[in-house]
């Protein structure tokens, strides 16, 4: 191996790490404030993806479809629970914030379907329009079991996905999509080693938005509610933070990041209605050596995982995956070793 | 009494089944049990092999003044649904032949039913079994080996030496490299790599840049579908310069769309329906192929862009030359008429198809030979003949 190689190859790794890096952050985000593995993130990032493909292609995507089904099974749901608890006089809102919200994306969608739309505005719209998923389905599906153990959690979430990636192949087909380039910039460093604008654009998007959750974590009320429902829900809930409340606002973020992912994948990657699941394991991997807690160790773990994964395809292509799962090994046999056991049981116990 | 009422009854039971008998006897139309994948992963492929198989029905619904009826199943993309619909289709509809479908596995699936119930079946993709133990299965798809012969050929032709090679982890990846390595030492070509990815991988930088570094004169690629296009991709993106040939498996309007301009000039067996327009006249497959351009458009009111609705157009003509013949020798729906009519599909001369010209013999699950080949270039994403 020479050192232009292993240059190209560690580019090549920091921008799939960049990539996971923000699904690792979602990840990290929905289970601090949830306990729920979110494992149809991935899937969610495919939808825009492919919705951002579908507009490309002429066509409106059927995404719209199914963000508005969601939401009216959301609405029913939200609507169904308030006259059950009698508080009927809510209603109003309910249907304000579940049906008219999530339906704005839908028509604006709709509207870019049309033919002269710039690209940007298709970009913009297709992360939009995946940004009510995760709210949507924590509303109807995690909402009524917030209290339920880790187990059943993981279990409904990975119902969820295998939902979802059906859905996505009823609704784009078996074969794959690309978009064009975001940018065909490319940068020359030193004797002929150049980058492509696209990679710079994804570590970049990856620092820009890692900074922006530093910064809301540590200076804003929400991300300070966020923070402190991560650290103990009951405590939350006795200073007058809604773990809801806080809960959808994680979705949504997680949902948002999603959709940033996929415009950001597309163009560098074939998309297909079941790619979301794997770039999802891989941001687990490095959500896992990050504890599922640690934003930092998870951004570590996200750019190693990367960079691993484009040496293994340089050694052995067949055995890539292999070796970049087994890094769990070690980690969790270490994660083991040192980790206090923690108080999950009792919690457990107590509900 | 009693012995005259049993006779009477008798009588009349027997007198019932003959006309049962004579009744379906009246009735029986050659029966044609297609398995498709209609749905699930593989429906890009099942859907125009059926729509294939109705221009068929529609450009020969007679052989020899007696109906063909078409049954058409959905087998999901599941060998085990395909195998179950081979068993229904023979056991409660009573088909002379079966037809299918778009998966190797449940190609397979399909055939070991057709065996064990003595019915035969023509294959409509590439079977891998040992025809000696399947005498009532072939297949009217190229053999792999055939088209990257024809690639090993076109790479002699173009002066290359040593070729590299990237595919596929599947058996796919497998079949296509050792057709090359058996092809390419008699050609005096060497192959320095091998090269492998998951149908499933984003990237194939690290193996692109292994075989980048190896500077061979040509890359060959072993993919399918739309993630065979991720090699075409990371090779421009190096700035390889070689010759970048494909098989068979990248024949696909999907292909084209996600491989761009980097596909450009990317050179690939296979069968000529593909650009009937633009062989010479005097071409044997030229004129059906317009044929069946026609009827298709007529029955589905659209151009075919694939080559996968032209075997199941193949399997129809094959199967209604055979069924002329065996229908000389025994009455349609019955098991003496599935043993001539596989005896006369083995012994097809000749027979003119949009992929190629069928004679089948036994021992043998293929039935084409060099005129079911052509190489094309892809530019600017539509397929040239490439003489």
């Amino acid at each position: 191996m020479t050192w232009d190689v292993a240059l190209i190859l560690i580019t090549d790794g920091l921008a799939n790490g960049a990539v996971y890096l923000l699904a690792g952050l979602g990840l990290v985000l929905i289970f601090s404030v949830t306990r729920v593995v979110f494992v149809p993130f991935g899937d969610i990032a495919a939808f825009a993806a492919l919705s951002l493909a579908a507009f490309e292609t002429g066509r409106v995507p059927p995404t719209i479809g199914m963000v508005a089904v969601l939401t009216a099974l959301a609405l029913a749901t939200e609507v169904g629970s308030l006259l059950r608890r009698g508080e009927a006089a809510r209603i109003p809102k309910a249907v304000l914030m579940w049906g008219v919200l999530p339906a704005i994306p839908c028509v604006l969608a709709w509207l870019a379907a049309r033919p002269g739309v710039p690209v940007a505005v298709h970009i913009a719209v297709a992360v939009l329009l995946v940004v009510p998923i995760a709210p949507l389905l924590a509303r109807v599906v995690f909402q009524p079991i917030a209290d339920a153990s880790v187990l059943v959690l993981l279990i409904v979430s990975l119902a969820l996905h295998f939902l979802l990636s059906g859905l996505g192949l009823l609704f784009f087909g078996p074969e794959g999509s690309r978009t064009t380039p975001l940018t065909s910039a490319v940068f020359t460093l030193g004797d002929g080693f150049t980058v492509s604008g696209q990679v710079v654009l994804m570590v970049g998007a990856a620092i820009v938005l890692s900074g922006l959750f530093f910064l809301v974590f540590e200076r804003t009320v929400a991300g300070k509610a966020l923070r402190a429902t991560a650290v103990n829900r009951v405590g939350a809930r006795l200073v007058g933070i809604r773990p809801v409340r806080t809960a959808l606002l994680a979705y949504g973020c997680a949902s948002l990041l999603a959709g940033l992912i996929g415009v950001l994948i597309a163009p560098v990657t074939t998309m297909y209605y079941d790619s979301g699941f794997i770039i999802g394991l891989k941001a687990f991997v490095a959500a896992i050596i990050g504890g599922l807690v640690s934003y930092p160790m998870t951004a570590v773990g996200a750019l190693a995982v990367g960079v691993v994964e484009s040496f293994a395809s340089f050694w052995s292509g067949a055995l890539k995956d292999v070796i970049v799962f087994s890094l769990l090994i070690p980690v969790l046999m270490l994660r083991s070793f040192m980790a206090a056991h923690s108080e999950e049981e009792e919690d457990e116990v107590d509900q | 009494m009693k012995s005259l009422m049993l006779t009477l009854t008798r009588g009349a039971i027997a007198a019932a089944l003959t006309a049962c008998g004579v009744a379906s006897a009246l009735a029986a139309d050659l029966k044609v049990g297609l398995s498709v994948s209609l749905s699930g992963p593989n429906s890009s492929l099942g859907v125009p092999y059926a729509k294939g198989m109705q221009a068929a029905l529609a450009y020969k619904p007679e052989i020899n003044g007696r109906k063909v009826q078409l049954i058409v199943l959905d087998d999901g993309s599941d060998p085990t649904t395909a195998g179950r619909n081979a068993r229904k289709l023979v056991e409660e509809e009573k088909v002379d032949v079966l037809m299918g479908t778009s998966g190797v596995p449940a190609a397979i699936a399909m055939a070991q039913v057709g065996r064990d119930a003595k019915t035969p079946m023509i294959g409509l993709t590439p079977i891998l079994l040992d025809p000696s133990e399947n005498s009532w299965v072939m297949t009217v798809a190229q053999p792999t080996q055939l088209m990257i012969d024809a690639v090993v050929e076109r790479m002699k032709r173009n002066n290359v030496k040593t070729v590299g090679y990237i595919g596929f982890t599947d058996a796919w990846g497998d079949l296509v490299y050792n057709a090359l390595m058996k092809a390419a030492p008699e050609a005096g070509i060497k192959v320095v790599s091998n090269e492998r990815y998951a149908r499933a991988d984003a990237s194939v930088t690290g193996q692109v840049l292994k075989i980048v570094a190896l500077r061979p004169d040509a890359v060959m690629t072993g993919g399918a579908g739309t993630p065979g296009a991720l090699p075409f991709l990371a090779l421009q993106e190096r700035g390889y310069k070689g010759g970048v040939y494909g098989q068979h498996g990248l024949i696909n309007p999907d292909f084209v769309r996600v491989v761009g301009a980097s596909g450009q000039n990317a050179l690939m067996p296979t069968g000529p329906v593909i650009v009937a327009e633009q062989l010479p006249d005097n071409y044997p497959t030229k004129k059906i192929a317009t044929d069946f351009r026609a009827v298709f458009q007529k029955v589905n009111n659209a151009p075919t862009s694939d080559a996968f609705s032209a075997y199941s157009f193949d399997g129809w003509l094959v199967f209604a030359d055979a069924a002329s013949r065996a229908m000389k020798k025994a009455e349609p729906g019955t098991a003496e008429f599935r043993v001539a009519l596989r005896d006369a599909i083995f012994s097809t001369k000749e027979v003119v198809g949009t992929h190629g010209v069928y004679s089948f013999k036994p021992g043998s699950l293929y039935g084409v030979d060099e005129r079911a080949r052509v190489i094309v270039k892809l530019d600017n994403g539509q397929w040239k003949l490439a003489p």
